[in-house]
């Protein structure tokens, strides 16, 4: 099995990783935003595989599995606190919700 | 009979506390029962001692009762302890007794007074720290007759707080004394520590071991007891406080502000005769201080036209006189002066008294006139006191007094021709004013007529004090006329004889003359003025200059105009100014300060989730960088 | 053990006054006085049995004292002590106790039980202040009076309570962070040169310091106590804190925080640190005159009656500093019964502007005029006080602040003069009350009933006592007196620093490298 060289493993998740931080800054829509947090938590995971597989340690897996899990976690909050977030606002954008500013 | 001593200032404390706590609740009837009976008491105790005395004086001519130990801390240890010698047992029979006169006075004349357990009450609080601060032995506690003393002639000034004007002269009467009294305790600092006591006889032994004559410590401390002597005793240039005191009920004028209080500052020089001798030029310059305010207030006299201010100025330039004894080492003359002045100026408030409550309140001499028939025996015994006052030749009391200290101005080693030419100037200008009061109160036409004559509490009074005013001077005359020296020979139990210097000329009986001279000058101007020529005196008032002179010497040389812009405004424009407290805004710079930083800081929390997470890929690269390139 | 039942007495009454004002307002009134009545009289037999037992044995340190271990590894201590200083500053503080509790009788109708529970436990505090010798157990005592005394202004206080509170918290919590840094370091530098971790007030006495670290550390406790005091410039918290409090709050805050202050000057900065407080003295002593002025001045230039009463406390304790800053006999004797006689006549002053304002509902003189013509009893107590305050012979303040000056001539010629002339201006503050408030026309047609029973209740011991003191003091002084020797024998100047260079390389062998070059 031809290995992927690291370099290009961890460019692609350093890629995922800023595409994913761009969505989450541009984009205004909490769902948007979810699922921009998502692709920045698997860039994470790809990172930890890429370096599991360099040195051929099983770590970065199981840390992939843990990373698995908190996102499975985060998103139900995530998804709960956006339909409070819709049910309040009537609306998706999270600017609306900036009721906290100091 | 010595040890009933402590009843002297017992008896009107013990009124003052009746009154004070049941005042309210006590009938007209026994309030004077209290307050004339508690000083009649303590007249009564003082003419036994004083009785005891001269028959069977104590060794050493003095006597010292110890009641308690007041405070013992580091070798200061003032007691509270009564000293009897000559001089206070004199004194304190001229306070308890004219004040008895003047309290039985009161007792009719503040009948129909709201507030007549509360005069009384105060009254005697008076004659009490009076009388402590004849008796007490050490300085501390003299100052705190001292103290109580200038307490009570502010709640008597202002008696009457109704009026706001009363309790402005009150306010200032207290102020400008307790300026004197300020310099008087650095006085008690500075003989304590250098001195090491302040029980007043151990003090002035200690002083004649330790210091030399003139040396620096004896002037300074001299000095500074001065200060609060002049300040008492409404000498130059503490004197404003005098003549705005007379807003109090006549009485309270007689007893506190011509016959006693006043005359506090001549008892504490003569105390402290010792340190004065130690100290040559503070000495001196009691004489001078005397010699000119007995000059001024003299011209002051002359245009008041209030009667009780003629007599507030008037018992200012006497006071002078006594100064001017004491200045010259006359020191039982000072004493002689004060116990005749004493005797016919109470008699002068009182009867001024006597003319006020007759007339509706009127104050202003220029709207009586005429009251010798109307008031016939207040006319008399007013003429008595003020002859006396002017200083009448031969017969009456102030003649004798007055002579006598201008003779040793000039006879007394310390004394000098210029201060015996201001003495006897000082009796043209008394003779003048006395008789322009006598001439435009009691003769010519009625102007107001009389509406209440007095009763028998209140003419009792004047006629006895009028037998004194006269008779009192026959206690010491001098060689050509009986020389009786009675009073002189008792006040040396206690104070030293004057040291005589060259006469160069000049005999007794010559400056005696001189002295009637001036007497009779005065009198005659007065006549002139204001009997023979009325519009004469108008006249002197009408050019510019004699307007201006006029306007001046009303105002009192303008010293309370002085005082006003450079001590009283300032300290008022500062307090207002600085109400808020400048020193708070350091801390409320502070405060803004931090609540400026918050502010800015404020507005980064903006609530927008997008930004947050900007920051934090923001902080996390700068810090990335910092890592990897730093 | 005494010592210990005086503060669990008020701790548990502070509580129980808490649970009962869920009753009734009255239990908590009854348990709070009936808690300090017995605290009171316990410190009087104290006093009296003492009276006797320091003529006979004056060499005895302590009068009474408890000593537990509380927390072995850090060398903390649970130490109580009482000698004449402490005695007589427990004496007044239940007095006082005693009063404010008698005068919020009427006044406080909110949180009554919440109110005596914060009032015990002030009163807890001080006391733990007046008592603690082991510097851990001041420092918590000296924090456990703030808190309670926050609540109580910005509860029950007036107008702008929070602000007054907030800035009072503030200041003192600030400066008391200073003096639990200073008492760190004493505690460090105790241990460096014993090797034994000590909070303990006479471990620490003997700790040498270098002459930089004393002043610093010394500057610690100082600026703290001085806060308190309050000294020039730190005063400024005061006026607000006194004119907003309730009546009790202000008869406590003058009366017994106050004197907190200068208690730890007396007991630890010139004691602990003698040679930096002799170098530091002209600049204390300076200020203390500066605020004897200023105060004057100001409370001269105030219309709130309440806020000029609070002024004339700057001025007051700064004759207090003044004295203990003198340090000689009369000064520290002058300044304890300054302290003792400012503590009632202050109180006093404030409970009948307290009065006053209960009844009128304001505090401006202007529109207080002309009250002696309705009521002529309060007036003429108020009067009594106030000239209590401007120093009248006869009466416990004069006493205090000549004694004060007598000795601080002795040290200073100068300040005493100005002192001087600061007690000439307090006249000028005292005549305005009576002017203004007092006299005059009763323009505003005041009707007001007079002082009752309770408010009599409350003043005619004060003024005897005042009297007392101003005539007879000597009990007091005699009191204080073993205690001051003690204080004095405390800050004589260090041997070491005072020998010369060779005998101290002798006789410490080089054991304090720190003094060395110095």
């Amino acid at each position: 099995m031809a290995s992927v060289p690291m370099h290009q493993g961890l460019l692609l998740a350093g890629i995922l990783f800023a595409l994913g931080l761009t969505g989450l800054l541009v984009r205004r829509n909490v769902v948007f935003i979810l699922m921009s947090l998502e692709i920045m938590l698997n860039a994470a995971g790809l990172a930890f595989v890429v370096a599991g597989s360099r040195w051929g340690q099983p770590d970065g897996q199981i840390v992939f599995i843990f990373i698995l899990t908190m996102a499975a976690a985060e998103v139900s909050v995530g998804l709960a606190l956006v339909l409070q977030i819709y049910r309040r606002f009537k609306t998706l954008d999270v600017d609306a919700a900036s009721e906290m500013r100091g | 009979m010595f040890h009933l001593v402590w009843l002297i200032p017992a008896f009107p404390i013990a009124s003052f506390l009746v009154l004070a706590i049941f005042g309210t609740r006590l009938s007209k009837k026994a309030v004077p029962l209290f307050g004339v009976g508690s000083i009649a008491l303590s007249a009564v105790v003082s003419i036994l001692i004083m009785f005891r005395f001269l028959t069977s004086p104590p060794p050493g001519n003095h006597y010292t009762q110890i009641l308690w130990t007041w405070v013992d801390v580091g070798g200061f240890k003032p007691q509270i302890a009564f000293y009897l010698d000559a001089l206070s047992v004199l004194m304190t029979l001229v306070v308890t007794c004219v004040g008895f006169l003047i309290h039985l006075y009161s007792a009719e004349f503040m009948q129909e007074d709201e507030g007549y357990s509360r005069f009384f009450a105060y009254m005697n609080l008076f004659v009490a720290s009076m009388c402590t601060l004849l008796l007490g032995n050490n300085l501390l506690l003299l100052f705190l007759g001292w103290e109580g003393v200038g307490l009570c002639s502010y709640l008597l000034i202002g008696f009457w707080y109704r009026d706001p004007a009363n309790g402005l002269a009150a306010r200032k009467a207290f102020i400008v004394t307790r300026v004197g009294d300020t310099a008087m305790t650095m006085g008690l600092f500075l003989l304590f520590d250098k001195l090491g006591t302040l029980q007043i006889q151990d003090l002035m032994h200690q002083a004649l071991l330790h210091w030399a004559v003139g040396s620096p410590y004896a002037v300074a401390a001299a000095l500074l007891l001065l200060g609060g002597a002049v300040g008492k005793s409404a000498q130059l240039p503490l004197q404003t406080w005098l003549p705005d005191a007379m807003a109090g009920p006549t009485p309270t004028s007689a007893l506190i502000h011509a016959a006693t209080m006043v005359t506090a500052g001549v008892y504490l020089i003569a105390r402290t005769h010792i340190l004065f001798s130690l100290a040559p030029s503070a000495q001196f310059a009691v004489a001078v201080v005397g010699a000119a305010t007995l000059i001024l207030a003299g011209f002051s006299a002359l245009t008041q036209p209030d009667i009780k201010r003629i007599l507030a100025y008037s018992t200012i330039s006497q006071i002078g006189y006594m100064f001017l004894a004491l200045g010259v080492g006359a020191w039982s003359a000072a004493l002689f002066h004060f116990m005749t002045h004493a005797f016919f100026k109470a008699l002068l408030f009182l009867g001024a008294g006597v003319i006020i409550e007759s007339l509706h309140h009127e104050h202003n001499i220029f709207k009586m006139g005429g009251l010798r028939k109307e008031l016939p025996l207040a006319f008399w015994t007013f003429l008595a006191a003020g002859c006396s006052l002017a200083g009448l030749p031969l017969i009456t009391a102030g003649f004798y007094s007055k002579g006598l200290i201008i003779w040793d101005t000039w006879s007394s080693a310390q004394g000098s021709h210029v201060l015996w030419f201001a003495a006897v100037i000082g009796v043209l200008l008394t003779s003048l004013y006395t008789f322009r009061l006598i001439f435009v109160v009691f003769f010519g036409e009625v102007k107001t007529p009389v509406h209440k004559r007095p009763g028998l509490r209140m003419m009792v009074p004047c006629v006895i004090l009028a037998v004194l005013s006269v008779v009192g001077g026959f206690l010491d005359t001098p060689p050509f006329l009986g020389g009786v020296h009675s009073f002189t020979d008792f006040m040396h139990l206690a104070l030293p004889v004057m040291t005589e210097g060259p006469a160069g000329g000049m005999t007794e009986i010559l400056s005696e003359s001189f002295v009637t001279l001036a007497f009779l000058v005065g009198l005659y101007l007065a006549y002139f003025f204001y009997v023979q020529k009325r519009e004469y005196a108008e006249k002197l008032t009408a050019p510019a200059i004699g307007k201006a002179l006029h306007q001046f010497w009303l105002s009192d040389w303008g010293m309370d105009w002085l005082y006003e812009r450079v001590f009283v405004r300032p300290i008022i424009w500062i307090a207002r100014v600085d109400k808020q407290d400048f020193v708070d805004n350091i801390y409320s710079g502070m405060a803004l300060l931090t609540e400026f930083c918050y502010r800015g800081v404020r507005k980064t929390e903006t609530g927008r989730i997008r930004w947050y997470a900007a920051g934090i890929a923001a902080g996390s690269i700068i810090f990335v960088a910092i890592v990897l390139f730093l | 053990m005494i010592l210990v039942w005086l503060i669990v007495i008020l701790l548990v009454a502070g509580v129980l006054a808490g649970f009962a004002g869920r009753v009734n307002t009255l239990w908590p009134r009854v348990i709070s006085l009936v808690a300090v009545s017995i605290d009171f009289v316990l410190s009087l037999i104290l006093w009296s049995e003492n009276s006797s037992r320091v003529q006979l044995f004056p060499q005895r340190k302590w009068i009474e004292q408890v000593d537990w271990t509380w927390i072995p590894r850090f060398g903390i201590h649970f130490h109580l002590a009482m000698d004449g200083l402490s005695l007589l500053l427990i004496v007044l503080t239940f007095l006082l106790g005693i009063m404010s509790v008698l005068i919020s009788w009427k006044e406080i109708q909110k949180g009554v039980g919440f109110f005596h529970f914060n009032l015990m436990w002030i009163l807890a505090g001080i006391l733990g202040v007046f008592l603690a010798v082991d510097l851990f157990l001041f420092y918590f005592a000296w924090e456990l009076m703030l808190v309670p005394m926050y609540f109580l202004i910005a509860i029950w206080g007036h107008e702008r309570r929070i602000y007054a509170a907030v800035k009072f918290f503030l200041f003192t919590q600030l400066s008391g962070l200073l003096m639990l840094i200073a008492i760190l370091t004493l505690y460090f530098t105790h241990h460096r040169e014993t090797g034994v971790y000590s909070f303990e007030y006479k471990d620490l006495l003997g700790t040498v310091l270098t002459p930089h670290t004393a002043m610093l550390v010394m500057l610690g406790f100082f600026v703290a106590f001085a806060v308190k005091l309050p000294m020039f410039p730190f005063h400024t918290w005061l006026p607000d804190a006194h004119t907003e409090a309730p009546t009790a709050g202000s008869v406590i805050l003058a009366g017994l925080l106050l004197k907190t202050g200068a208690y730890g000057m007396l007991r630890f900065v010139v004691p602990l640190f003698p040679d930096a407080a002799h170098a530091f003295a002209p600049v204390a002593m300076t200020l203390a005159v500066i605020g004897i002025v200023y105060g004057a001045v100001l409370a001269f230039g105030q219309t709130d009656l309440k806020r000029l009463v609070a002024y004339t406390s700057v001025s007051h304790l700064g004759f207090v500093l003044l004295g203990i800053f003198a340090w000689n006999e009369l000064a520290l004797q002058g300044a304890l019964i300054g302290m003792i006689a400012h503590g009632i006549s202050t109180g006093a002053l404030f409970m009948l502007v307290g009065g006053l304002q209960e009844r009128t509902h304001t505090r401006e003189m202007d529109r207080l005029k002309g009250l002696w013509a309705t009521v002529p009893v309060m007036s003429g107590t108020m009067l009594f006080f106030a000239l209590a305050s401007i120093g009248l012979p006869g009466l416990g303040d004069f006493v205090g602040e000549f004694l004060t000056l007598l000795g601080t001539y002795r040290v200073s010629i100068g300040l005493t003069l100005v002192a001087a002339i600061g007690i000439l201006i307090s006249t000028l503050y005292a005549l305005k009350v009576i002017q203004r408030a007092l006299h005059g026309p009763n323009t505003h047609e005041w009707s007001i009933p007079d002082l009752g029973a309770r408010e009599l209740l409350i003043m005619i011991p004060m003024m005897l006592i005042l009297l007392w003191l101003g005539l007879y003091p000597q009990p007091v002084l005699r009191t204080f007196e073993p205690a001051m020797h003690k204080l004095q024998e405390y800050a004589k100047p260090h041997p070491v620093l005072t020998l010369n260079p060779s005998v101290r390389a002798l006789s410490y062998n080089g054991r304090l490298p720190e003094i060395k070059g110095k």
